[in-house]
């Protein structure tokens, strides 16, 4: 569970990264395909090269969804609000859920390389434990 | 067997040259107890872990981080022959200290991100790639006498 501090903590960070949501997001996903190749099965029809436009416009989507799913943190709106998400990722793209792990981790790095001193112990925590809550919705209609 | 590229072999290499131990191995040793709180479970002799600027504080974390940041020292040496290299120390960590070797998985992760937050861009995608695969080996050597 994430305390009202944690909760603050991210809708604060996360609200700063929505001007740079292409560079940030596209980082993540090219680190992603990068260190773990396998995840590059997923996405065979996208330029997976290093910036280029499906990353930065599939990355800048990503980023402003987790952006504004931090405002329904720890309230039953977390999960209606991603209910379409959910239902694509379950019944369409249909990806393996140990995916989100390996993308979830990508995107610390990337905040860790981008915020540095930003990224403390603190925010690191929290956002682990959040973006561990969103893809657990993301899976949930797997099953 | 793993092999390495000559330009693996040195990204390792020179990653590891720009890292100070002593600095990067307590931060990640208070990362993984403070993100993964369950694995304060085999710190219990640790004294005050009850708060985040406790653990960052704490005089036992921070010298138990040195040395296993010092132990990753063997490995970069050792490219060869990681999984020999730490036979005895997996053994002791099954039989006598009995640690989930998921956990040596998270320690890998928190010590990647101190590492992008300490090195900022100059740790590109490319240099994470080979160092994650540097670390996969180091886990799986550590986790290789379980049982």
């Amino acid at each position: 569970m994430l305390s009202a501090l944690e909760k603050q903590i991210l809708i604060d960070l996360w609200h700063k990264l929505i001007p740079v949501a292409e560079d940030i997001g596209s980082e993540a996903l090219y680190r992603m395909f990068t260190t773990f190749p396998k995840t590059k099965t997923y996405f065979g029809h996208l330029d997976l090269s290093h910036g280029s436009g499906h990353l930065r416009s599939l990355g800048k989507k990503i980023v402003v969804a987790i952006a504004e799913g931090t405002t329904h943190i720890s309230t039953p709106l977390f999960t209606s609000s991603l209910g379409y998400l959910s239902r694509y990722h379950a019944y369409q793209l249909r990806i393996h859920p140990t995916n989100f792990k390996l993308f979830n981790h990508c995107m610390l790095v990337t905040l860790a390389c981008h915020l540095g001193g930003d990224f403390s112990a603190i925010e690191h925590a929290a956002t682990d434990k959040y973006l561990s809550a969103y893809s657990a919705v993301l899976a949930e209609k797997f099953r | 067997m793993v092999s390495w590229s000559q330009s693996e072999r040195s990204a390792i290499a020179d990653l590891w040259d720009k890292i100070n131990v002593d600095e990067i191995g307590p931060q990640s040793l208070a990362r993984v107890l403070i993100v993964y709180p369950w694995t304060q479970r085999y710190f219990g002799k640790f004294g005050n872990l009850n708060s985040v600027a406790a653990i960052l504080g704490n005089p036992k974390v921070t010298a138990h981080g040195k040395v296993v940041l010092n132990a990753l020292d063997n490995a970069v040496k050792n490219l060869d022959n990681i999984k020999e290299t730490y036979s005895k120390l997996s053994q002791l960590h099954c039989e006598i200290l009995s640690v989930d070797p998921d956990n040596f998985r998270l320690f890998a992760d928190c010590l990647t991100i101190v590492i992008a937050n300490k090195f900022g861009a100059a740790f590109t995608p490319e240099i994470q790639a080979t160092w994650q695969k540097f670390l996969a080996v180091v886990v799986a050597a550590m986790s290789s006498r379980y049982f």
